[in-house]
């Protein structure tokens, strides 16, 4: 089975869209979102919605830190994500918001497990971004592969049986075999917002058969969603980052 | 002690086990048959289990994401893949021939030879490289000789490939490999470089053509890093009838620094088949090791002999062989236009090089000298003029030759010419549309038609604006 996994998609409708085009014109069977639905971008009902659609048509869906912090007005965040927290919170409507407050921190799939951050301590939203955080969280399950996002930039990494970590950065496009002889802990990159310098939005192809993930890059029409983000008057660095990808 | 998993005649997932014919240190392979596959097979299976080698487990892990994933002649082709968590397999073609290694009793070998082997290791190589493998394990009895004279790597266990996790980096941190062979990067922790391959094929080919390893046989760390600062003898000194050009190639390969060696394998492969057309540096004539002074000097600058996790390494696609066809006699606005082309593509990328060809056509009837009226020798001249085109391009002389190729047949002979000597991108000049020209039909129309890289056309600057 072919599984779609997104990621960090901060409400960014142009970003979403042509991810899920891309998906199902790649044949998905099934739909993963590893959270973060809102924040940061200009659309955050319509994602919102969608997540709920495509959760009632059987995806699985976790909670991100956005996403809780719309319901936990203490949740810490930076100033920007909290501007662009205090709006969407004045967007979403009653039953957006109990979709929101009800999605599990994690789930768990055969021998996968999803998790929007760091799997051993879900909700204190850890960002997994080299070997030490990876074989912690990785600790923390007993999942042949876990797959989250919070990062905004892709990674991959694997324990042997002696516990000896790999990390590698994945190139777009190539599948990466998850050899039953390890476990992987998969970094996704961003629908909604790619920190990693290139545009485009990230998100995988989990081949359930053949055992391997392949990362994948699709541009949108950045532009529509950065002039949508000015429109709703937030922040500018919100709208242009999205150019570049930072 | 490690259970026995394989016996003769165990059928695992329809593959009929024979004979044992080979036991390493990591895994051992099985003749295999199964009915419907008629190419003869073997089966690799590894060390698992209690006191096994955590190398063997690793490296097999490498050799299956990899060897599934390679094409072309000179790799094994991969028949199936046992599933790690059961039967740990990689069942593939058995090449028929022999290695390198029984060459090992021939050494030295001729100077002729040594560049033949060196030629088609490098085109093997090449194609590897261009799938984005560092082989990482270049030594005779990986190199496998078809019958029909072709090279095939063997063994991926060691390999790094540049678009997957590399599990064999993090897992061990001492270096990996076969110690005569190992080049300095590796031995500071560096897998990535795939001019790593180029050490290895020096040390092969310096020690074909001498029958001395460069670096001595030593598996202690200590002597295998010596080779971070210490040169090796130069072969003239061994042997002094050693051609300078091949010193010359061998040294380079050599060179600790890997930008100091060849920008690629296909460079390589290019240099070893025009031998005539290598430039001689103070390599070539090189009679002794370098002074003391000058080894002390590297001994202790960290920049080469601290371990790092970095390469600085070139893309393929920054070092292509440029070939421009050149008529000569055509007018010398679409020679100047070539030029400017050339210009521009060897101007961004610096480790491009360029070859330009000339071909000279034989006449239908009359019988050819290679003198002409004036007794000249045509050859000469063309090669000369061809020269005198490329001088304003202020070229360094190891990233220039000049080629004429005798033929009937230009487009084909360019074709041949781009195909043999892995060019990557042929300029050439557009038809002229005389009388001659669309009897003849167009070269460049051929040449683009059905040359396996890129071609671009070239056509002299407008001189005067078309009426609309």
């Amino acid at each position: 089975m072919l599984i779609a996994l997104f990621a960090d998609i901060h409400a960014n409708r142009q970003a979403f869209s042509a991810c899920l085009d891309a998906a199902y014109t790649q044949g998905a069977e099934r739909i993963v979102l590893l959270g973060d639905y809102v924040g940061y971008g200009a659309d955050p009902e319509w994602a919102v919605d969608t997540a709920m659609d495509l959760v009632a048509k059987g995806a699985a869906a976790v909670l991100g830190n956005h996403d809780f912090a719309v319901g936990d007005p203490g949740e810490s965040m930076n100033l920007e994500a909290m501007m662009a927290i205090e709006w969407t919170r004045r967007q979403l409507g009653r039953e957006a918001r109990d979709f929101l407050a009800g999605l599990p921190l994690t789930a768990r799939e055969g021998n996968r497990l999803y998790v929007h951050a760091d799997a051993s301590a879900p909700n204190d939203w850890n960002y997994v971004v080299g070997t030490f955080e990876a074989s912690r969280s990785m600790a923390a399950t007993e999942a042949h592969v876990t797959l989250c996002g919070h990062v905004h930039r892709p990674g991959v990494y694997s324990m042997s049986p002696t516990a000896k970590m790999t990390a590698f950065t994945p190139v777009a496009g190539v599948p990466i075999p998850l050899l039953p002889g390890r476990r992987w802990l998969v970094v996704l990159g961003a629908v909604g917002q790619p920190r990693d310098g290139n545009p485009a939005a990230a998100w995988a192809l989990l081949d359930t058969v053949k055992q391997d993930i392949t990362f994948c890059r699709t541009p949108y029409d950045v532009a529509a969603a950065a002039a949508a983000i000015r429109a709703k008057g937030l922040p500018a660095f919100l709208a242009e980052r999205l150019f570049k990808g930072i | 002690m490690v259970k026995p998993l394989i016996t003769p005649a165990t059928e695992i997932d329809g593959f009929h086990v024979e004979e044992r014919v080979h036991k390493g240190g990591m895994a051992t392979i099985w003749r295999v048959t199964k009915p419907g596959i008629d190419v003869p097979m073997l089966m690799k299976v590894p060390y698992l289990g209690e006191g096994a080698d955590p190398a063997a487990i690793v490296s097999f892990e490498m050799e299956q994401m990899i060897l599934p994933r390679l094409k072309g002649p000179h790799v094994p082709r991969c028949i199936a893949v046992g599933d790690l968590a059961v039967q740990p397999y990689l069942v593939m073609e058995r090449v028929e021939g022999t290695s390198l290694l029984p060459r090992l009793n021939d050494l030295p070998l001729p100077y002729d030879e040594v560049a033949q082997i060196g030629w088609k290791v490098a085109t093997a190589l090449d194609d590897l490289h261009r799938q984005h493998v560092v082989h990482l394990d270049v030594k005779p009895s990986n190199i496998m000789l078809r019958p029909s004279g072709e090279i095939v790597l063997l063994d991926f266990g060691l390999s790094h490939h540049q678009q997957l996790p590399d599990l064999m980096q993090e897992e061990f941190r001492i270096p990996f490999g076969t110690a005569p062979y190992l080049s300095p990067e590796q031995l500071r922790g560096i897998r990535s470089d795939p001019r790593s391959d180029q050490f290895a094929l020096g040390v092969l080919l310096y020690f074909f053509s001498t029958d001395v390893r460069p670096f001595g046989e030593s598996e202690r760390l200590s002597n295998m890093r010596t080779r971070l600062w210490r040169d090796p003898v130069p072969p003239r000194r061994l042997r002094p009838d050693y051609p300078l050009w091949l010193q010359e190639i061998v040294l380079r390969l050599l060179e600790p620094t890997p930008s100091w060696r060849y920008p690629t394998m296909a460079q390589l492969a290019f240099d070893l088949s025009h031998p005539e057309q290598v430039k001689l540096t103070t390599r070539a004539e090189k009679l002794k090791r370098d002074t003391f002074t000058q080894v002390l000097r590297r001994r202790f600058d960290t920049d080469l002999t601290w371990p790092t996790a970095r390469a600085s390494t070139v893309p393929l696609s920054a070092a292509p062989i440029v070939a421009v066809a050149i008529d000569l006699a055509a007018t010398s606005s679409l020679n100047e236009a070539l030029r400017a082309t050339a210009q521009k593509i060897l101007a961004t990328l610096p480790a491009a090089r360029l070859a330009c060809l000339n071909v000279n056509r034989h006449h239908r009837i009359a019988l050819d000298t290679t003198l002409d009226a004036e007794g000249h020798n045509k050859q000469i001249d063309r090669l000369v003029a061809l020269r005198h085109w490329a001088q304003p391009l202020k070229l360094d002389e190891a990233r220039l030759t000049v080629h004429v190729l005798e033929s009937n047949d230009p487009a084909g002979a360019i074709l041949e010419f781009a195909e043999n000597n892995r060019v990557d991108h042929i300029l050439i000049g557009a038809r002229d549309p005389s009388l001659l020209r669309s009897l003849l039909g167009s070269v460049s129309a051929k040449v683009a038609a059905e040359a396996t890289c890129s071609v671009t056309i070239v056509r002299p600057l407008r001189e005067v604006a078309l009426a609309s």
